[in-house]
């Protein structure tokens, strides 16, 4: 055994040296699919694969992306400098859906899990309207909200309020019962068994509803913009394409997609600060 | 402190249509300070018995008295560790041991930092007081369990078959572990096992159950000298009681299953 001891010291070295090469291949690894994707995309359009006003190269898209946000080269017209309106009318309809939503899904969704009354009573309407699709009530929230922003923000918080309620009823039912009758025996009242046992045990399976909720809420801000009320990325990306401008709708497609990633990653950071506990027992991928 | 007793007790459940009787008229008392272990084949309501001691379930005939006070539910007087370590998963070991204390049925039952203090020295756990317990042995992980309920400094231990799933040198370990304890807090312990060495080991008597329906069949006083040694199981008086047990045990297993129609002899 102490023969290896210094052939151990001689190969941390020749690791420490490895190490620059190794970051550059994770950057690597991260880089080359979006990169190809943008590369042949570009070259589609400049040997004329596809026409470039149906599909404008990512130059084109970048260049009235910038114009969009700044208005400083007019490229995109009409469009021009109204990104930042636009974005933050989405954004904040998002934000009130899926916070009224979650906030009631996750009070129904525990009330469910933890009685079996108010499952009897709750539980058979909500297994039947969360098979009712939430563009299905398009029509009907036209016609009892008018166009603006209520019929946004209540179908955004219909389409959140499923997958936060089901899995918060499936995070109380999971509940370990050893946890919870250890808990009993120790003399915890109801409320610190609420509390203390019962939420932070749900709290991931909470998590992943609110999660999925956050990803619906924004597939549904984009419907509610182009049916029900005229601003935000939704309304732009529709707009532009009556008036025949791709470059725009794409523009307003990757903004979305942009936007959304940062709400998830928002919800992400908040769940693994919550669950830091959560995160030792789990196959995280192979290095 | 730590008197219980059963007059009586019947628990039948209700399984469809079908009505299981898991105790039949069982009597049976633990003295102050006893440690009583229950040991049978599985089905036989040993475990059903110590749910109804701590107050999981209530019985369906007779009554369970602990120091002459009929129980209602669960409390911290009876102090119960589960076969499946109960420990939460997003405390530390040290908020794990503390928890009960936090509770507001416990807040007079002592300076919080430092109990938890003496029960991680008494486990030997003082250098895990920070970690998780899913980064601890599964060993390790029963001590804190046991610790987080002396904690609460219960009269009465329940252990529902406490070791039943470490490995057999581990189990050894822990059942010496939970004799320094005794010897130090003298509390009254009733521990259910399928384990015949154990239940032995570890009893001043040792209650023999057989199963449909749960009936207690023997009770044997286990007269062997305190502090045990880990040695006396070699020792001829020790393997009297073990064979002895095994004999009943079996015999009560074996009976009524296929085994015992087709080869009648294999019973012992």
């Amino acid at each position: 055994m102490p023969k290896q001891t210094p052939a151990a010291s001689h190969a941390s070295p020749v690791v420490k040296s490895c190490y620059p090469w190794r970051r550059l291949s994770v950057v690597l690894q991260y880089a080359i699919f979006p990169i190809s994707v943008l590369l042949l995309w570009q070259i589609c359009s400049e040997i004329g694969f596809v026409r470039r006003n149906v599909l404008p190269p990512p130059s084109t898209v970048l260049g009235v992306w910038y114009d969009l946000v700044t208005g400083s080269t007019d490229v995109a017209a009409r469009y021009s400098g109204t990104w930042l309106d636009h974005a933050w009318a989405s954004t904040w309809r998002v934000f009130a859906g899926f916070g009224w939503g979650v906030a009631l899904g996750i009070f129904v969704g525990l009330l469910i899990g933890l009685s079996r009354a108010m499952e009897r009573v709750f539980d058979p309407t909500v297994q039947v309207l969360r098979n009712v699709p939430v563009t299905a009530w398009v029509p009907l929230s036209l016609v009892f909200f008018g166009i603006g922003n209520a019929p946004a923000i209540f179908l955004i918080g219909l389409g959140a309020f499923f997958p936060a309620a089901i899995n918060s009823t499936h995070g109380v039912r999971q509940i370990n019962i050893t946890l919870y009758k250890a808990a009993r025996m120790m003399g915890a009242n109801e409320r610190e068994l609420l509390s203390r046992v019962i939420l932070p045990a749900a709290l991931p399976s909470i998590l992943t509803g609110v999660r999925l909720a956050m990803g619906i809420a924004w597939v549904l801000v984009v419907v509610a913009e182009i049916l029900a009320v005229r601003s935000g990325l939704g309304y732009l990306l529709n707009d532009a394409y009556l008036f025949y401008r791709n470059d725009v709708v794409i523009a307003a497609m990757l903004s979305i997609g942009l936007l959304g990633f940062l709400s998830d990653r928002l919800v992400v950071l908040v769940r693994d600060i919550l669950l830091a506990w959560n995160k030792r027992e789990t196959f995280g991928g192979e290095n | 402190m730590g008197r219980i007793s059963l007059a009586s007790v019947t628990k039948r459940f209700e399984a469809g249509e079908a009505v299981i009787t898991a105790l039949d008229d069982v009597s049976l008392s633990v003295e102050d300070r006893e440690i009583v272990t229950l040991v049978g084949a599985s089905g036989c309501g040993k475990s059903t018995l110590l749910n109804l001691i701590a107050g999981f379930e209530t019985p369906t005939v007779g009554q369970i008295l602990v120091d002459g006070q009929s129980i209602e539910g669960p409390g911290p007087d009876r102090g119960v560790v589960f076969q499946q370590t109960a420990l939460f998963p997003w405390l530390s070991v040290g908020d794990n041991i503390a928890f009960g204390l936090s509770l507001r049925a416990n807040r007079d039952k002592g300076n919080r930092e430092e109990v938890v203090e003496r029960m991680l020295q008494r486990t030997g756990l003082s250098a895990f007081r920070d970690r998780h317990p899913a980064e601890l042995s599964g060993g390790m992980r029963q001590r804190a369990a046991i610790a987080s309920v002396l904690a609460i400094n219960p009269s009465t231990l329940l252990m529902d078959e406490p070791f039943g799933a470490l490995d057999s040198l581990t189990r050894s370990i822990m059942q010496d572990f939970l004799l320094e304890i005794w010897e130090a807090q003298r509390k009254t312990v009733v521990l259910v096992t399928h384990d015949i060495d154990e239940a032995i080991y570890l009893a001043d008597r040792t209650v023999v159950m057989t199963a449909q329906p749960g009936r207690i069949c023997e009770v044997i006083g286990v007269n062997l000298p305190r502090p045990r040694r880990y040695e006396m199981r070699s020792e001829p008086p020790f393997i009297a009681l073990r064979d002895h047990v095994t004999k009943i045990v079996r015999s009560e297993a074996l009976k009524g299953s296929v085994l015992s129609e087709i080869h009648p002899r294999n019973v012992l």
